[in-house]
């Protein structure tokens, strides 16, 4: 059985952040990531991103994950990383399972993160499985990391800040955005990004959705309808679009399954995404030595899963024997930060639900 | 209205202008009306001209004495909402705005003038076009505005 002192699952920003700071503090590490190359969602992300210059703002997705990458290739002595795995078991014993290529790997460690991210959520709708018809995240892999198109005239479902930008996106690329359909009566994302499309001609639909998606072998049309305050569709609403692409983009859930597996104790909390662990102020679950980081334990931005990566590798180092030079320093910095990002009105939500899970 | 369509009113707009005494020289026009976690605009400037503190979600304001209308924050805004604006005589006005499309407009070209709700509104010049490496990929469009537009013109559209 292999053996090292910290397994981090997940190789996006939350994982990579916090290997670079255990491994700064002089833990190894071995990051287990199931795509064919790390960088998390950011490697598809060609926007500049908000925060602060701690956080990497104005600098695109796509770059801040090659300074990410680049900070933990600077460590290959102490940082392994296996991408095209996927972790199959999670033990009390802290023994994990891995397959990859086919093979069987266990692998015995002392501590954990969990840092698998988020999953797009679904939208219930008639016909909702014809080709054509893509998540928001899949577009984004499509047009910005293989350079294909997902289709020439496309609606996109959700106006939050992932709706709005990957619909400026689509622009960037040529495509024709047709609107934006937004169930609430209001705007949800970032209104600097509504602005940014309204201004292209793009209109956002605020209390309309998708009714029903038309076509044979693929998508040919869609019928969307306005909605009511009880968002019921008003009969009567319906309109008939011709598109051959739809893009859903209706928010996110933690990818929280492998806690399930290990037996943490779990919460439901809708603020939050979805079910996700209890945690303590390091973000350390109910079971010792088993840390979370980043979309896991509440979908927010990259940038706090930078900084709770962070966080998470210099307190497990800690736990394990290895404390950084400049521990307190940074300890308290990483809180602050966090809370600057979380304590506006965008935030509320986030940290109403973060109070719900604190054990 | 912006929380519905993304347009913000003429009295939000109105709120980030300066008097009048300043824009006959290059200002920042910060049309950040939100509360959101970001402070690039504040970082980038070389004049310490917008102040936003320490807390970030703080937004923006623009010291009208100290901005230079120099347009680094104009490429540093990750939501494209600043330009750069002045009155340059009674029939004119010039701004700066950021640009992310191709293909990018050519100097001397006339484009279609556009306002906040998306509509085509008038012609304007394209003065200048400036695409540096540390704008990372934003780039720069001077344009000459008629100036009955100062208040409505927000980017440009297709070549005319």
């Amino acid at each position: 059985m292999k053996k090292i002192d910290l397994v981090i699952i997940g190789g996006g920003p939350a994982g990579l952040s916090a290997a670079k700071m255990a491994a700064e503090s002089g833990l190894s590490s071995l990051i287990i990531e199931r795509n064919f190359k790390i960088g998390g969602q950011l490697v598809k992300q060609t926007h500049m991103f908000f925060g602060s210059e701690k956080q990497y703002a104005k600098t695109r997705g796509i770059d801040i994950a090659k300074i990410l990458v680049n900070d933990v290739l600077k460590y290959s002595d102490m940082i392994e990383i296996m991408t095209g795995t996927t972790v199959v078991g999670l033990y009390k014993d802290k023994v994990v399972t891995l397959l990859k290529d086919e093979k069987y790997i266990k692998v015995k460690t002392k501590a954990i993160i969990i840092a698998t991210g988020a999953s797009e959520k679904v939208l219930a709708f008639e016909k909702n499985d014809l080709p054509g018809i893509y998540g928001a995240g899949a577009v984004q892999t499509l047009m910005n990391v293989h350079g294909v198109l997902p289709g020439h005239n496309v609606v996109m479902v959700g106006s939050g800040n992932i709706g709005l930008i990957v619909s400026y996106q689509l622009i960037q690329a040529g495509v024709n955005v047709l609107c934006v359909l937004e169930a609430s009566s209001e705007i949800g994302g970032y209104k600097v990004h509504a602005s940014k499309l309204k201004r292209l001609g793009v209109d956002i639909k605020t209390s309309h959705s998708i009714k029903k998606a038309i076509g044979k072998d693929y998508l040919e049309r869609i019928i969307i309808g306005k909605l009511d305050d009880k968002w019921e569709f008003i009969e009567g609403s319906e309109e008939e679009l011709i598109v051959d692409a739809l893009c859903i983009s209706v928010g996110l859930s933690p990818l929280s399954n492998l806690l399930s597996m290990i037996g943490t104790e779990m919460k439901y909390v809708s603020y939050l995404g979805g079910l996700v662990p209890l945690i303590d102020e390091n973000y350390e679950t109910s079971i010792e030595n088993v840390f979370v980081a980043g979309d896991v334990c509440g979908v927010e931005e990259a940038s706090s899963a930078i900084v709770e990566g962070y966080l998470t590798g210099l307190v497990v180092a800690k736990k394990l024997g290895y404390i950084h030079p400049n521990y307190d320093k940074l300890y308290l910095d990483f809180k602050a930060q966090l809370h600057n990002l979380r304590s506006g009105p965008f935030g509320e939500k986030l940290r109403r639900g973060l109070e719900e899970i604190m054990r | 209205m912006l929380n519905t369509n993304g347009v913000p009113d003429k009295k939000q707009i109105f709120s980030r202008f300066p008097d009048k005494k300043y824009i006959l020289k290059p200002k920042a026009i910060t049309e950040c009306y939100e509360e959101i976690p970001c402070n690039p605009c504040s970082t980038s400037c070389p004049f310490d001209a917008i102040y936003i503190g320490e807390d970030i979600n703080t937004a923006p304001i623009v010291d009208f004495e100290k901005c230079t209308g120099c347009g680094i924050c104009v490429y540093n805004c990750p939501g494209l909402a600043i330009f750069i604006v002045q009155e340059l005589d009674n029939e004119n006005a010039r701004f700066k705005i950021p640009y992310e499309l191709i293909p990018l407009p050519i100097k001397g070209e006339t484009w279609s003038g556009v306002n906040r709700a998306g509509e085509v509104i008038t012609k304007v010049l394209i003065e200048k076009v400036s695409l540096t490496e540390k704008q990372d990929k934003t780039a720069l469009i001077q344009v000459l505005v008629p100036i009955e537009f100062i208040n409505d013109f927000i980017t440009i559209r297709s070549k005319l």
